[in-house]
């Protein structure tokens, strides 16, 4: 059986927690509630009303509970990156493929069943908080599948000697999967941390991954976060990331999407305190009949709480995006300053990009702008490149790459980069190397 | 080098171009001259490959090869570069970048393989001191905010590092103040050589003063009227250029 009550038959078939603490299995029953009660959304509902997901709704979904994948397999699909590692593979925690070796001092980072099982108490504070039942369908769905996930703490005053690396790997079955994992987060108070989210699945992997993460940065904690998503081209990936921000905290997001047939983004920041800094980035490119969305909101609840918003967009094909952004001042939030800027590049004609920047302003003494483009390639330039002996392909691409520069060129992580640029440029000559030289021979 | 035989070439269905015959052999420098709208930066333009323009009549053989069966990369490769009349602002790419790409992708035509970097690097800063631009021009989007004498300059540097057989130069000389003009041309002149040619368009004698050609063209209304040896030049600055045509009416 499809549609929301195939997903609800699911429920049962289900592998149950040890010993399910009550507030979870309450949880559940909520989040069963929810979605029973509205379903998949339309397009009738704002909030989705370029993105169609009845594809996701006709297809039946199961749950597996083996986390069995080839070591070498995976080795050439992941980053190259020296970090603490969780692998989860088709949302099963596998402790063989992870690597949390070296991990000292007042840090943890586990599973989150094993979270659960070691000390509920302490998990039922965050699960859920950001991410109520009712935000979205899928939110819903996600609480009521609720069973595994990675919950990263950071102790006060701890600087992270390496990023932490989740790793979610999506395998190409008989039969669809369905994931739902929860991601936590809790950055103490002057920590410093990179995190690293990242989705691979195998070609033709026709999964759904729908993730709930939810992270808190504490009073003057650094917190940065890359959510690298490539997924194969017929994955369905529906993410929901909030964020909580506490005085003086620095949060800044890297939404990297490549992959997936329908990839949806929704990111929350709540700044509830002077001094909170918030930065999105993003980056889509899509493909063949690829269909990216991505809203993003940033809530200023407190004055003197600041937000920077950078998101670019590449359409290749038939490719969809979607890009809605919203800046919201709530009331006496005074001296707030909010900027948020979404650029699209159309490489061709029949690419298509929704694009709806929002300010919602409840202050007067604030700072805000918005601005969105739509493009294409500057055909002169292209023209100038080859008359220089650069073929096409290498002139289209540099071009391409130099839309997303204000972007990639924040991204601190070169493995990352380098992922992004050869997707989105092709083999190019080696741009780390050239850099290092230039700046050597400057100094 | 170059062997233009009876070219005929349209935008958007108008012949601009009309007949044009034109030989230049190795290590020689010819200078085209004309009127406005004449069809000189259309004829520079054919050469380097643009796909704007139409021949509809004609052959042009680079070194032996048709030119016009070849796509805009190779001719480059094969050393035929196009200084532009107005050079295209590259935001996001650096200067030092496509610097590199370029001479690389030139190597790979040859066989070779891509240049070291330290020994691209002091090439570079070696023709970057020659046309007197600082270090900071490479690591500035090529042309991006550049004043149009620095575009020019650049133009010229390219050539320099990527060492043409044949280098087209349409209207390097305008918007030059006195000093860059002497920069510029001496860069010019640095390529000349017995096995290198230069065709350079202009408006000015005062360019071919400090280049000087071996031939000069009169181009009006798409057809060489006239070629003449560097006294050419200056009759034109004197007299203009309606007197070439007078009598050939009938
Ligand atoms: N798209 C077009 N349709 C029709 N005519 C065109 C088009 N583009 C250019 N032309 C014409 O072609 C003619 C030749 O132009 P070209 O730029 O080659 O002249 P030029 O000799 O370089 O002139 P200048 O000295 O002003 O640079 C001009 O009359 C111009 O108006
Ligand atoms: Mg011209």
């Amino acid at each position: 059986m499809t549609g929301v009550q195939g997903f609800l038959d699911q429920l049962g078939a289900r592998k149950q927690l040890d010993a399910e603490p009550s507030w979870i299995a309450a949880r559940r029953q909520a989040g069963a509630a929810r979605f029973e009660a509205v379903g998949f959304p339309n397009r009738k509902n704002e909030e989705w009303k370029y993105t169609d997901v009845s594809a996701i709704a006709k297809q039946q979904f199961a749950l597996t509970d083996n986390a069995d994948f080839d070591r070498a397999q995976l080795d050439a699909m992941m980053l190259e990156i020296d970090a603490y590692r969780m692998v989860f593979v088709d949302g099963v925690f596998s402790a063989e493929l992870s690597s949390l070796d070296g991990l000292e001092g007042d840090v943890s980072v586990e599973p989150l069943s094993q979270a659960l099982a070691s000390n509920h108490e302490a998990v039922g504070g965050a699960l859920g908080r950001l991410n109520n039942v009712d935000f979205s369908a899928f939110s819903a769905l996600n609480a009521a599948f609720t069973a595994e996930g990675a919950i990263v703490r950071i102790g006060r005053r701890v600087a992270l000697d390496k990023p932490v690396y989740l790793l979610f790997v999506s395998r190409k079955q008989d039969a669809p999967i369905m994931t739902h994992p929860r991601v936590i987060i809790e950055a103490g108070s002057q920590s410093e941390a990179t995190i690293i989210e990242h989705y691979i699945g195998e070609e033709g992997a026709a999964n759904l991954t729908n993730v709930v993460s939810e992270l808190f940065v504490e009073k003057a904690a650094h917190l940065v976060h890359y959510k690298l998503q490539e997924a194969s081209t017929q994955e369905f990936h529906i993410a929901s990331v909030h964020i909580e921000q506490a005085r003086d905290s620095h949060y800044r997001s890297f939404n990297l999407n490549l992959g997936g047939s329908i990839a949806r983004n929704d990111l929350v920041a709540e700044l509830n305190d002077e001094n909170a800094v918030c930065d999105y980035y993003g980056l889509f490119f899509g493909r063949g009949r690829q269909h990216m969305d991505n809203h993003t909101k940033v809530h200023h609840n407190a004055p003197r709480t600041y937000s920077n918003e950078n998101y670019k967009g590449i359409l290749d094909d038939r490719a969809r995006g979607v890009f809605n952004g919203l800046v919201h001042i709530k009331r006496d939030a005074q001296q707030v300053r909010g900027y948020q800027n979404n650029a699209n590049l159309l490489l061709s004609d029949r690419a298509e990009i929704d694009t709806k920047p929002e300010l919602l302003i409840y202050a007067d003494d604030v700072l805000c702008s918005h601005g969105t483009t739509t493009g294409q390639l500057d055909e002169r330039a292209v023209f100038a490149m080859r008359a220089r002996g650069l073929d096409e392909a290498m002139a289209r691409g540099l071009l391409t790459l130099a839309f997303a520069g204000e972007v990639l060129d924040s991204v601190n992580e070169p493995n990352i980069a380098l992922r992004v640029e050869r997707a989105v440029a092709g083999k190019l000559p080696d741009r780390f190397n050239l850099q290092d030289l230039v700046e050597a021979q400057d100094a | 080098m170059l062997e233009i035989k009876d070219l005929h070439a349209s935008i958007d269905g108008t012949e601009i171009l009309k007949g044009i015959n034109l030989t230049i052999n190795p290590g020689e420098v010819h200078a085209i001259m004309g009127p406005n709208g004449a069809g000189k930066s259309t004829l520079s333009a054919v050469l380097a490959g643009n796909e704007g323009y139409e021949v509809t009549q004609g052959t042009i053989t680079f070194e032996g090869e048709d030119l016009l069966e070849m796509a805009v990369e190779d001719r480059a490769r094969a050393g035929l570069l196009m200084g532009f009349q107005y050079p295209v602002e590259i935001p996001g790419v650096k200067n030092v970048y496509l610097l590199k790409a370029a001479l690389n992708a030139q190597r790979e035509a040859r066989g070779e393989g891509e240049i070291p970097a330290p020994e691209f690097m002091k090439l570079v800063r070696e023709k970057l001191a020659y046309m007197k631009m600082d270090n900071s021009f490479l690591q500035r989007a090529v042309n991006e905010g550049f004043s149009g004498g620095e575009k020019k300059r650049n133009e010229i540097l390219q050539m320099l590092v990527l060492q043409p057989k044949l280098a087209l130069l349409d209207e390097i000389d305008s918007g030059l103040d006195i000093d860059a003009m002497k920069v510029v041309s001496q860069g010019v002149n640095s390529l000349r050589s017995e096995d290198r040619s230069i065709l350079m368009v202009t408006h000015y004698q005062r360019l071919l003063n400090h280049i000087e050609p071996d031939v000069v063209h009169i181009l009006m209304d798409g057809r060489v009227v006239k070629s003449g040896d560097k006294t050419l030049a200056t009759e034109v600055e004197d007299r203009g250029y309606d007197w070439l045509t007078e009598g050939s009416v009938a």
